[in-house]
C-alpha cells in the first residue's frame, strides 16, 4: 500500500464537478418534495364524500330558512315571502354588484332573485370574504345594523351585509355576492349537486 | 504542524464530581462553551426591566414544550375526538387540568413577553448594525410563534378554533389565481375537517417547534457573536478595559445577570401562577366562551373573534374593504404588517440608536405607533359597530361604522411609522449620545 498523494486540482474541472453534482442533488430533492407536497392534497375519501344531495322543499314554511350540509359546507334553502321579494327590486344603488355579472351562480340564476323560482332561494351559506356563515337577519331596519337594512344575510367575523337574494353591499369586506351552488329543483324535491350542467 | 492534545483542565471542583468534569473536557468542549455562553460573557451594565423579557420567553418556551408533551400523551387528533379528549383531560386526567392551564396561559404569556421585548428593541434600537440578523431571526421567532399558535388553537377543536382556522386559511384563497387550490391543499379538504386537524398537529407538535428552536439558536448565537444592546443604544466593546481587555462597561453574564433574571422569573412565575389558578380563561381572552361548544361546520358563532395576539392584523384586515373585485388587498395588508418588520434596520437614518437621545419627532412617532398598535388590538376584539356609524350626511364617510374608520386610521399610523422613517430619524433633532453607559 502506498500512501495516497494530492495531485494537481484543475480547478475549473472541480468547479464543474461541484456545479453539476449540486444540479443534479438539486434536482432530486425537488423531485422528492413532489410525493410529499401532493400528500397533502384531498385524500380519495375525501373526494368520494362529496355526493349529491336531496331536500323535500314542501317541508318550508313562509319565510323559514334551513340549512343543508352539502360537501361540508352549510347551504341555505329559504322560502321567501311576497314581501322579501318585493324588497329586492328597491336598494340596488346601496349594492355592490346588483346584477350578479362578476358573481358565481348557473345562469338561471344570474337576475334579481337569483333563483329560479323567486319563492325558493338556495345559496352556499359561506361568506366569500373568508369562508364564515354568515347569519340571516330577515327583519328590516333593527337596531345594530340600521334603519336601511332590508333584511338579509350578515357576516359575524367581519361585517359583511347581503341582501335577500346573497347580493353584497358596497364597500365590504366580501367582493362578490353569496355563491350560487348549481342545483334542481323538481316537483319540490330540491337536488344541490356542483356538477349539474345547464340546469 | 504537529498534533497536540487539548492539556487538561484543573478539576474545578474536588472529589469525584471534579474528575467526571475533567474527563467530560478532554472529550467536549465543556469549559470553552461554559465560558463563551457565560462567564466571558460581557454584557452591559445598565440593563433595565426591558431586558427581563428575553430570558422570560426562554422560560415560557421550555415550559411549552414540557407541557406540551404532557398533553399530547392524552390528546387525539381527530374531528370525532378532538374535543372529547381535551375534555377528557381536563376532567379525568390527575392534574390534566394543570397543564392544560399551564399550556393556554404560557400561549397568552408567551406574546405579552415577546411583545414588551420587541418593543424593547424598538425603543433602544437593537435592531440596528451589527444586529440586523439579530432583528431578522427574532422576527422570524415571531412569524413562527403565531404559526404555533394557530395551529395550535385548532387543537381543541371548539367553535372558535373552527372558525378562526376557516378564516385564516381562506386568507389564502385571496391570493389571486393560485388561492383557491392553495386554500385546498393547506385543508386537505373543501373546508375544515378531520384532515386539516390531524396535519395542524403535526404542524403544531413537530414541525414548527423544531423550526423555531433551531431559530432561537440562531438568535443566541447571532447575539453572543455582537453582543448585547443597551438602554443608551452604545457599543460596550469601544471601552475596553486597558489591563484585562474586557468591557468597562461591561459585567460576565453569569452570574451577574443570571441572578438579575431570576429575579424576573419569581415576579413572572408570581403572575402566571396567579392566572393559571384564579383566572385561566383571563375573562375570554385566553381561552374563548365559544371555544367550549364543539367544532360545528354549519354554524358560526354569533361573534368572533381571535384571541387578543392576533387582534391588531385582524383589525387591520377587515378594516380594508374590497377592491375590483377581490379581498386580496385585507390579506396582503396585514401580511404587510408582519413583514414590514424585517425591513427596520434598513428604515431607520439615525445617528443615535436609542429613544433616550432620540428627537421629537421620532418619539411623537413611536409613541402614535405604539397607542395605534394597542387601539388596533381592542378594535379586533369587539364587533365594527361598537361605536355606532357615523351620520349619513357627512361627505365620503357618511353612514360608515365609526370604529371601522378609526381603524383605517390608525392602520395608516401604523404603517407611517415605519414608511416615514427614513425620512424623519434623518430630519429629527438628536441628541449627542454619552461616551459611556448611563444609569
Amino acid at each position: 500500500m502506498s500512501a495516497i498523494v494530492l495531485n494537481e486540482v484543475d480547478p475549473k474541472k472541480r468547479r464543474f464537478l461541484i456545479a453539476a453534482t449540486s444540479a443534479v442533488g438539486a434536482g432530486a430533492a425537488v423531485a422528492v418534495a413532489v410525493p410529499f407536497a401532493l400528500s397533502m392534497r384531498p385524500s380519495a375519501r375525501t373526494l368520494a364524500a362529496g355526493a349529491p344531495v336531496e331536500y323535500d322543499l314542501s317541508k318550508l314554511e313562509m319565510g323559514q330558512i334551513v340549512t343543508i350540509e352539502y360537501r361540508g359546507a352549510p347551504h341555505w334553502a329559504i322560502r321567501r315571502s311576497p314581501e322579501m321579494i318585493a324588497e329586492l327590486s328597491k336598494h340596488d344603488a346601496l349594492l355592490a354588484d346588483p346584477l350578479s355579472e362578476a358573481s358565481s351562480q348557473p345562469d338561471f340564476a344570474r337576475n334579481v332573485n337569483r333563483s329560479s323560482n323567486p319563492e325558493y332561494f338556495i345559496v352556499k351559506g359561506v361568506c366569500t370574504h373568508l369562508g364564515c356563515s354568515p347569519t340571516f337577519r330577515k327583519e328590516i331596519g333593527p337596531a345594530d345594523l340600521g334603519a336601511e337594512w332590508p333584511g338579509g344575510f350578515f357576516c359575524p367575523c367581519h361585517q359583511s351585509k347581503f341582501d335577500m337574494a346573497g347580493r353584497v353591499f358596497k364597500g365590504m369586506p366580501a367582493p362578490k355576492n353569496l355563491v350560487i351552488t348549481p342545483y334542481k329543483i323538481t316537483g319540490m324535491t330540491l337536488v344541490i349537486d356542483a356538477d349539474i350542467k345547464g340546469a | 504542524m504537529a498534533y497536540t492534545p487539548k492539556p487538561a483542565i484543573a478539576p474545578p471542583v474536588p472529589g469525584i464530581v471534579g474528575k467526571a468534569i475533567v474527563w467530560v473536557d478532554a472529550r467536549f468542549p465543556l469549559v470553552k462553551l461554559y465560558k463563551e455562553q457565560l462567564t466571558d460573557y460581557y454584557a452591559p451594565k445598565n440593563f433595565n426591566f426591558w431586558y427581563y423579557f428575553g430570558s422570560l420567553a426562554m422560560l415560557v418556551l421550555v415550559m411549552q414544550i414540557a407541557t406540551g408533551i404532557f398533553l399530547t400523551m392524552n390528546y387525539k387528533p381527530d374531528a370525532k375526538l378532538a374535543f372529547g379528549s381535551v375534555e377528557y383531560i381536563m376532567r379525568d386526567v390527575p392534574w390534566g387540568w394543570l397543564i392544560r392551564y399551564m399550556h393556554s396561559t404560557g400561549a397568552s404569556l408567551f406574546f405579552v413577553v415577546v411583545y414588551l421585548h420587541m418593543m424593547r428593541g424598538l425603543m433602544y434600537g437593537s435592531y440596528r448594525k451589527p444586529r440586523e440578523l439579530l432583528w431578522i431571526f427574532g422576527c422570524l421567532i415571531y412569524l413562527c410563534l403565531m404559526a404555533e399558535a394557530f395551529f395550535g388553537y385548532l387543537l381543541p377543536w371548539g367553535q372558535m378554533s373552527y372558525w378562526g382556522a376557516q378564516v385564516i386559511i381562506n386568507l389564502f384563497s385571496a391570493i389571486p389565481i393560485i388561492g383557491e387550490d392553495l386554500s385546498v391543499w393547506i385543508r386537505g379538504d373543501y373546508n375544515v375537517g378531520d384532515a386539516t386537524l390531524n396535519r395542524f398537529f403535526a404542524f403544531h407538535v413537530i414541525a414548527i417547534p423544531l423550526v423555531l428552536l433551531g431559530l432561537v439558536a440562531a438568535h443566541l448565537m447571532a447575539l453572543r457573536e455582537v453582543g448585547s444592546n443597551n438602554p443608551d443604544g452604545i457599543e460596550i466593546k469601544l471601552t475596553l478595559d486597558p489591563k484585562t481587555g474586557t468591557p468597562l462597561d461591561g459585567i460576565p453574564f453569569h452570574p451577574y445577570y443570571t441572578v438579575k433574571d431570576i429575579v424576573g422569573v419569581v415576579v413572572f412565575l408570581g403572575v402566571f401562577t396567579a392566572i393559571v389558578f384564579f383566572s385561566p380563561e383571563m375573562g375570554g381572552y385566553f381561552l374563548e366562551a365559544p371555544n367550549f361548544v364543539p367544532a360545528d361546520p354549519l354554524k358560526t358563532p354569533v361573534h368572533i373573534a381571535p384571541v387578543w395576539y392576533f387582534t391588531p392584523f385582524y383589525a387591520m384586515l377587515r378594516a380594508v374593504p374590497s377592491y375590483l373585485g377581490t379581498q386580496f388587498w385585507g390579506v396582503a395588508v396585514m401580511g404587510a404588517a408582519t413583514m414590514i418588520l424585517f425591513a427596520l434596520p434598513w428604515l431607520d437614518r439615525g445617528k443615535v440608536k436609542s429613544v433616550r437621545y432620540r428627537g421629537p419627532i421620532y418619539k411623537g412617532f413611536l409613541t402614535a405607533f405604539v397607542i395605534s398598535f394597542l387601539i388596533l388590538g381592542y378594535l379586533g376584539v369587539v364587533p365594527t359597530t361598537v361605536w355606532g356609524q357615523l351620520p349619513k350626511g357627512l361627505p365620503l364617510v357618511g353612514g360608515m361604522d365609526l370604529a371601522t374608520l378609526v381603524a383605517r386610521i390608525l392602520t395608516a399610523v401604523y404603517f407611517a411609522f415605519f414608511i416615514l422613517m427614513p425620512w424623519y430619524t434623518k430630519k429629527d433633532k438628536e441628541l449627542p449620545e454619552p461616551q459611556r453607559v448611563t444609569v
